[in-house]
């Protein structure tokens, strides 16, 4: 019989095989591992059924934490369960980890392997996470292809039910998880053949039940535990063994071949490299090229690297070995060497002791680590390593993969080696994310990988930046399988879908020769030659490049498909690409546009076929002419006024040429300077705001709403206009406090997203033209030039003194200097106005913590980071430490804050009699509540330091150091929903408690955004979400009143698109309040699904069904004798429906499953009621 | 008193009929509309193009922002199963068949060829016992011909007629420069039921803010002049049944309507503003009115005063209005 093949990714993979073979399932989302936890929730929703024919349950946590501790319960409950997860979620589970190995539990914890945060957070793949859990007692099984992944997901749970050892099934995140790849289908039934039921009733024999009581998980004194501990060293000795019949057992049913260490290479190898995860499939590839050549090479595919099998390592090597290459995909600092080579070294040289091998002929072990977050690791560097090994004197720890001129262990790699792909047809496609290109692609993988005998594989890169998002299609398709693990460094086909990034890459350095070049470009067959940059004609006549040209978002816009030019490019592809037949790749198109979109309705349908032909006739091949005939450079990635470290590493990154900065250009402790995305100039706005002086009236609700800070207003002396750029625009400012000052509302047009927020939010209309606003949308292009150099002047004209500022107004705030500007945030961003807001008000003094999530990546991403400084050299101070730990990590800045200030207090006494009495008095007693009396208190700051450097006594070099504390300090707590309400509130709680002056900002996008929309506690009843997938059933966490029954917290809930003014309010409010601070911040996100360009609307709406209340909640009232609570919005006036009619999230479950929705509607608008009452009746209470 | 008078074939109980409204989304309000005397119901509308819009919309926000972060590839679970198109709509035919006892008529504004004859078909096999074609075109194109846009609505009614084996009325609004005249090319299409007059709603303009904005506005007693003026005039004249629709609020507003030569009065407006109960009240008023003026069933007084059969046809004409002037003057 024919096996089934199915086109699907790693994580797809391992969900598939750990789906059917588990009862329970219990999870946190975490990147890369969060699509297998999706899916199983999405299959256990629709009620798809285990091999016993039961659906499982699937249950998501509030933390892997939570999640181990629900799989340590169900297991011993005896349920067959399971989880996902990867790096620090992983960490988290380690202390149940230890208590499930202990009890001798069968599990297994399906792992997308993933770089720990150290100097820095990284999403990418190594294993870092797997090798800090090695001590936990627990099995570890490694894949390194998709279809090693779907088979010895099943492989690990069959062995960890027989040997009862729990078992991490490991692979490499986004190489193996995200890699698309053809893979033969275990069936159920082999599944069933597989797993010994024997083994599943033992283990529900083993569970706690009332019927059979037993105790375990005692506590243990010195005098036995030592012993308990050895009592399960059978277990380990036997696993291998056992890990080894059930992959003889499997290969029985499947005929694919697993061994606990399988060798690949030459026979009579000398060199034989040794690794696991997916760079063992680039070694594969490699030595069987080399050794083919009749090199003596092999590698060694690690399977089970615990419990460790010397006997079965030692078995799987060719004897004629010299040298053993161990690689491994991580750092250890300090070690003698990673883990991977220390037990080869230690079998090695245990071998020779006990004499398993001869000491004359035992190999020698060199170690290195590789591919690092995702670091390439190919063809060229395997070689490198091979003939590193071949010396007489290699190195014996070294790194592969980079340029190591700090401590040279780096092996010098031969770039222009690699292994030939013979009949493999390779394609590279450049996309915006939101144009659907990585879609298509994975549309296109599925169509050649099903339809025809083709294997195919993709692989996606994308973008640091949320906003105009690059992504980059790495495609392979052959007639055998592919193991090649790494980025393309050749393409027979590359494709531009976005003409913008012609300036920007250098796209054809990968391009085959004799290859083709399609290009999306608005210019025709015969003008669009002229338009390449000199770079790209010179590569195409170079390399003889066939080029293709089509205007997709013509052909796109008039199939009424917008900007998702998917279809059409897709078609172009395989038009040109002749993968297929044209006739028979156009109806599979087609086919697979029905299977997709075909259930959802027949007018996606319609369009996508429309689409499909349009894109036929619009296909053009261009006629390239001889010679070039441009002589436009790429646009450099940052201007030649940057800064050193910006011009040397920052470009280099913007560039995509990251990978060839030497470890000599890196900070060595994760310290990168501030304020470098003014540097990254993206230009991706298709449409800018465009400032009309005459109908505009001065509000500065445009620059408070702008998510990145790409529009602002200033005021100014009429004598700062001199040297203006012409066509500068200039009115005079209105109110008295300004009078006789000039101002300007300016674009930053190369930063600005073109979200039209501003212009949505902005309230003044053109009287006489009212389709226009005092800022209207306009092409960038046409812009570009003139408002740049506006921008730029406009950014040199002075700051206005904020100390003469009404800052707690909208227009007195929007006059501060935003420090936080041009972040990676999704374009119309419903956080980044309340952070750039912060920035604002108090950014000068400010040390902020940031929870990981969206606001810690579009806060800290590399290449550039938005937290910026102040012509004085001042700007908030931000870091990110965890996801859960972010208000205790905050809570830190603040103990260190007071102890140094009272420290500086306690030394300016001590030293009073000579630094001055009156001066200390005054620094001491500072109230430091305005902007002046903190300017005030700066200066002091200063005088104190003079006096200080004339004082000979330690404690005046003391104080010196740590004067600064005197200048009041601003501790901002800032993350999203996912954190403050799930993972880091037991943490929050703690905080709030603590009396502590910090200030808590929470960014309530009520979903969890940054890792793709799963449900948190802070999720509104009836919104889907992933985990919620019929609607989330229970009511959103009240954060705010549970915050309130501590006495002394200040809270406050705010809606910038309701009323900004509140807003503004609140955060000068929780900021001067003495004690801990909440601020919730309504957060539109684009997971809502809803019209980003006007929010605000969405604001609106929340506050007036009453879904959102805007109230604050200040301690400091009770004095006056009032109640803490001030209702700052009316009760409600519009039905819930009229905003859940308004947003995605909530109106699918009405495509979906109508009566459900009716019926969580029903009550939402209960809930709504009811919520409004108590806030009444509380705001109403009595205090005297 | 004897209510009853047929439409299109139905007989009905009496001539009260909820029209398409917000009504008859639920299944529970149409129950308590048969239980308040409600002799037949027309669902609410199913417009196609917003359907197809909703499915756009949904199918763009669903994908929007994905496959373009490593950590969010997407933003929402595939939904098992998605009520497409008309499913629910259909469903909605089906389970309002099961839940009442009186005939459901089903309505259909559908906007591509061929979609209405598809859309019909379905509303048939789910169970309507007719359909109703809430037909219209508003036409913005200054080129676009007067006859064109004419046919198509000819067109829309063969389409339908032709292809299901129910009766089907035709909701015709009064912007025809002869409605005499599309009265009579309907009928010859293949309509077997006319209900005058569809109400639009109109934009109005907010001043001070500069916008423009829907009006939705209740209809009053008075907006039934126009249909009560149509239905004389074409009453006896096409062999369609007419239906009247807009402005009936109480008794006396059907009575009149009836008169004219409606067979049966839609009712929304007055339901929406006093409720669903208020239909019993309109019953009892026509039984009232008929018992005190000595008809011995409601369909002796149907066209009494239409037209043909009244004591002064001219009035129903256009000199109506000049005589006016003339005499005030």
């Amino acid at each position: 019989m024919a096996r089934r093949t199915i086109t699907i990714d790693g994580n797809e993979a391992a969900a598939r095989t750990a789906f059917r073979l588990n009862e329970v399932i219990s999870i946190y989302p975490i990147t890369p591992s969060s699509p297998m936890g999706e899916l199983s929730d999405e299959w256990a929703a629709h009620g798809k059924r285990n091999i016993w024919g039961a659906v499982p349950t699937v249950v998501e946590m509030q933390s892997e934490g939570g999640a181990a501790g629900a799989c340590h319960g169900a297991l011993q409950k005896g349920a067959l369960t399971t989880t996902f997860t990867a790096s620090q979620g992983l960490l988290l589970m380690i202390p149940n980890m230890f208590k499930i190995a202990g009890e001798l539990t069968p599990t297994v914890f399906h792992i997308a392997a993933r770089t720990v945060a150290t100097h820095a957070l990284s999403i990418f793949g190594d294993h870092s996470d797997v090798m800090a859990a090695r001590s936990t007692g627990w099995g570890m099984l490694f894949s390194g292809s998709v279809q090693e992944v779907h088979d010895l997901a099943a492989i690990a749970t069959a062995a960890s039910l027989e040997s009862r050892i729990p078992f991490l099934h490991v692979f490499d995140g986004f190489r193996t998880s995200h890699e698309v790849n053809k893979i033969v289908m275990l069936e159920d039934d082999e599944l069933r053949a597989l797993v010994d039921e024997q083994a599943v009733r033992a283990h529900r024999e083993r569970a706690l039940d009332p019927d059979r009581p037993f105790i375990r998980g005692t506590a243990q004194n010195p005098d036995v535990f030592f012993q308990a501990r050895e009592a399960c060293n059978p277990f380990y000795a036997a696993c291998p063994e056992t890990v080894a019949k059930v992959m003889q057992r499997f290969e029985n049913i499947t005929g694919r071949a697993y061994r606990l260490f399988d060798y690949v290479g030459h026979p009579e190898a000398e060199r034989v490299v040794v690794l696991m995860g997916s760079g063992a499939e680039a070694a594969h590839e490699t030595v069987e090229y080399l050794a083919g050549r009749g090199e003596k090479v092999g590698v060694l595919k690690v399977r089970l690297f615990r419990p460790w099998s010397a006997e079965h390592f030692l078995a799987a090597l060719p004897p004629t070995v010299r040298t053993l290459a161990v690689l491994d995909r991580t750092k250890e600092p300090g070690a003698s060497g990673e883990p991977l080579y220390q037990d080869v070294a230690a079998t090695v040289l245990e071998a020779v002791e006990t004499g398993r091998l001869d000491a004359g002929v035992a190999p020698r072990v060199i170690g290195g680590r590789y591919g690092l977050s995702s670091k390439e690791f190919t063809p060229a560097m395997v070689k490198a390593v091979l003939d590193e090994a071949g010396r007489e004197q290699p190195k014996r720890h070294f790194t592969v993969g980079i340029v190591d001129d700090v401590s040279g262990t780096s092996l010098e790699v031969d770039a222009a080696f690699r292994v030939p792909a013979e009949g493999v047809t390779q394609a590279l496609f450049y996309g915006l994310g939101a144009d659907g290109t990585v879609g298509a692609n994975k549309n296109s993988i599925k169509i050649i990988g099903e339809e025809t005998d083709n294997y195919a594989q993709g692989y996606f890169v994308y973008d640091s930046k949320k906003a105009g998002a690059m992504t980059v299609s790495h495609l392979r398709f052959g007639p055998r399988p592919i193991r090649s693990t790494y980025l393309l460094d050749q393409a027979n086909f590359v494709a531009c879908h976005q003409e913008v990034f012609l300036e920007l890459y250098d796209m054809l350095e990968k391009a085959a020769p004799g290859g083709v070049f399609l290009l999306n470009s608005t210019k025709g067959p015969d003008e669009v030659w002229d338009s390449l940059p000199a770079l790209h004609q010179q590569r195409i006549l170079e390399k003889n490049l066939r080029l293709y040209v089509i205007d997709a978002y013509r052909v796109a816009r008039e199939a009424g498909m917008g900007r998702r030019i998917n279809t059409v490019m897709q078609t172009c592809f395989f038009a040109i690409s002749g993968v297929l037949p044209r006739d028979e790749a156009i109806a599979r198109i087609k086919q697979a546009i029905e299977k997709t979109y075909g259930r959802k309705g027949e007018a996606i349908v319609r369009q996508n076929f429309a689409a499909v032909d349009a894109a036929l006739d619009n296909l053009h091949e261009v006629r390239v002419p001889g010679r070039p005939t441009s002589d436009r450079p790429l646009r450099p990635p940052v201007p030649a006024d940057a800064p050193e470290f910006v011009q040397k590493v920052t470009a280099k990154i913007i560039a995509g040429r990251g990978d060839e900065l030497p470890v000599s250009a890196m900070p060595p402790d994760g310290t990168f300077p501030s304020g470098t995305t003014r540097y990254e100039k993206r230009n991706i706005a298709l449409e800018i705001p465009i400032w009309d002086p005459e109908v505009c009236i001065q509000c500065g609700k445009c620059a408070l709403i702008c998510p990145h800070a790409a529009i602002r207003q200033k005021v100014y002396e009429p004598a700062a206009l001199d040297g203006a750029p012409e066509g500068f625009r200039s009115v005079e400012a209105k109110g008295k406090e300004f009078a006789g000052l000039r101002y300007t509302i300016q674009v930053a047009p190369e930063d600005c997203t073109g979200c039209g927020l501003c212009v949505h939010f902005c309230p003044a209309k053109n009287r006489r033209e009212p389709r226009l606003k005092a800022i209207n949308m306009e092409p960038q292009p046409q812009h570009r030039e003139v408002e740049r150099m506006n921008y730029d002047f406009f950014l040199a004209l002075p700051e206005y003194d904020r100390t003469k500022l009404k800052v707690h107004t909208i227009k007195g705030s929007q006059f501060l200097e935003p420090l936080f500007e041009y972040s990676g945030a999704c374009a119309g961003c419903g956080e980044t106005p309340y952070v750039k807001l912060v920035s604002q008000l108090f950014g000068d003094r400010a040390v902020i913590a940031n929870a990981t999530g969206c606001s810690s990546i579009y806060g800290g991403n590399l290449p550039t980071t938005p937290w910026s400084v102040n012509r004085e050299g001042r700007g908030p101070a931000w870091s990110n430490s965890l996801f859960e730990d972010n208000a205790e990590f905050g809570l830190g800045f603040r103990l260190t804050i007071d102890q140094l200030h009272d420290y500086a207090v306690e030394l300016c006494r001590r030293l009073a009699d000579r630094i001055g009495g009156e001066l200390v008095e005054q620094l001491v007693q500072a109230p430091q509540e305005t902007e002046e009396q903190i300017r005030e208190q700066r200066a002091r700051v200063e005088a104190l330091r003079e006096r200080l450097a004339a004082i000979d006594d330690p404690d005046a070099a003391r104080l010196a150091d740590i004067a600064h504390y005197l200048v009041r300090r601003s501790v901002w707590i800032v993350g999203g929903d996912g954190w403050a309400y799930d993972i880091g509130y037991g943490g929050l709680d703690h905080v709030l408690a603590s009396g502590r002056d910090v200030n808590i900002l929470v960014l309530d996008t009520e979903v969890y955004s940054n890792t793709g929309g799963q449900m948190s506690k802070a999720s509104p009843m009836a919104a889907v979400s992933k985990f919620a997938a019929g609607g989330k059933p229970t009511e959103k966490k009240d954060l705010g009143m549970m915050a309130m029954a501590y006495p002394n917290v200040y809270v406050a809930q705010v809606a910038m698109g309701a009323n900004d003014t509140q807003t503004v309010k609140a955060f000068v409010e929780a900021e001067a309040h003495r004690g801990p601070s909440l601020i919730i911040a309504y957060s539109h996100c684009i997971a809502h699904g809803i019209d980003m360009s006007r929010a605000t609307d969405s604001h609106k709406l929340a506050v007036e069904t009453g879904e959102w209340i805007l109230y604050r909640w200040d301690p400091r009232r009770r004095e006056l004798g009032k109640s803490p609570l001030q209702l700052d919005s009316r009760e409600p006036s519009r039905p819930l429906k009229d905003y859940m009619e308004r947003e995605t999230r909530f109106r699918m479950l009405f495509k979906a499953d109508p009566e459900r929705a009716r019926r969580l509607a029903e009550l939402a608008q209960q809930a709504v009621r009811e919520k409004w009452a108590r806030y009444r009746h509380l705001a109403a209470m009595d205090v005297q | 008193m004897d209510l009853s008078t047929t439409y299109m074939g139905l007989t009905l109980r009496s001539p009260l009929v909820p029209s398409a409204s917000p009504l008859s989304e639920s299944v529970d309000t149409i129950r308590e509309l048969e239980d308040a005397g409600a002799a037949a119901i027309v669902l609410h509308s199913l417009f196609e193009e917003q359907l197809r819009y909703e499915e756009l919309e949904l199918h763009h926000y669903m994908e929007y922002g994905s496959e373009s972060f490593a950590e969010a590839l997407s933003y929402f679970p595939e939904p098992g199963e998605y009520r497409k198109g008309p499913d629910e709509y259909l469903e909605h035919i089906r389970r309002t068949r099961e839940a009442v006892g009186i005939p459901v008529i089903a309505s259909l504004n559908a906007s591509r060829p061929g979609s209405w004859m598809e859309f019909a078909r379905r509303f048939e096999e789910a169970g309507a016992h007719a359909i109703e074609l809430n037909i219209y075109f508003l036409p913005t194109d200054i080129d676009e011909p007067v006859r064109e846009i004419e046919q198509t609505y000819v067109d829309v009614v063969r389409e339908v007629a032709g292809s299901v084996g129910i009766p089907v009325a035709v909701k015709l609004h009064p912007f025809f420069t002869s409605v005499a005249h599309m009265a009579h090319d309907l009928e010859r299409a293949g309509a077997r039921g006319l209900a005058l007059f569809n109400r639009f709603y109109q934009p109005d303009i907010d001043p001070e803010n500069l916008e423009v904005f829907p009006n939705l506005k209740l209809s009053s007693p008075y907006e039934s002049r126009l249909a009560l003026r149509w239905i004389a005039i074409l009453h006896g004249r096409i062999s369609c049944d007419l239906a009247a629709t807009g402005g009936v609020h109480h008794g006396r507003d059907a009575i009149k309507l009836l008169m004219a030569g409606a067979r049966v009065t839609h009712l929304c407006s007055a339901l929406l503003k006093y409720g669903v109960g208020h239909l019993r009240r309109v019953e009892e008023e026509i039984a009232t009115w008929l018992e005190e003026n000595e008809y011995g069933a409601l369909a002796d007084i149907v066209g009494v005063m239409s037209q043909k059969s009244c004591p002064d046809p001219r009035a129903f004409e256009r000199a109506n209005y000049i005589r006016m002037l003339q005499s005030y003057a």
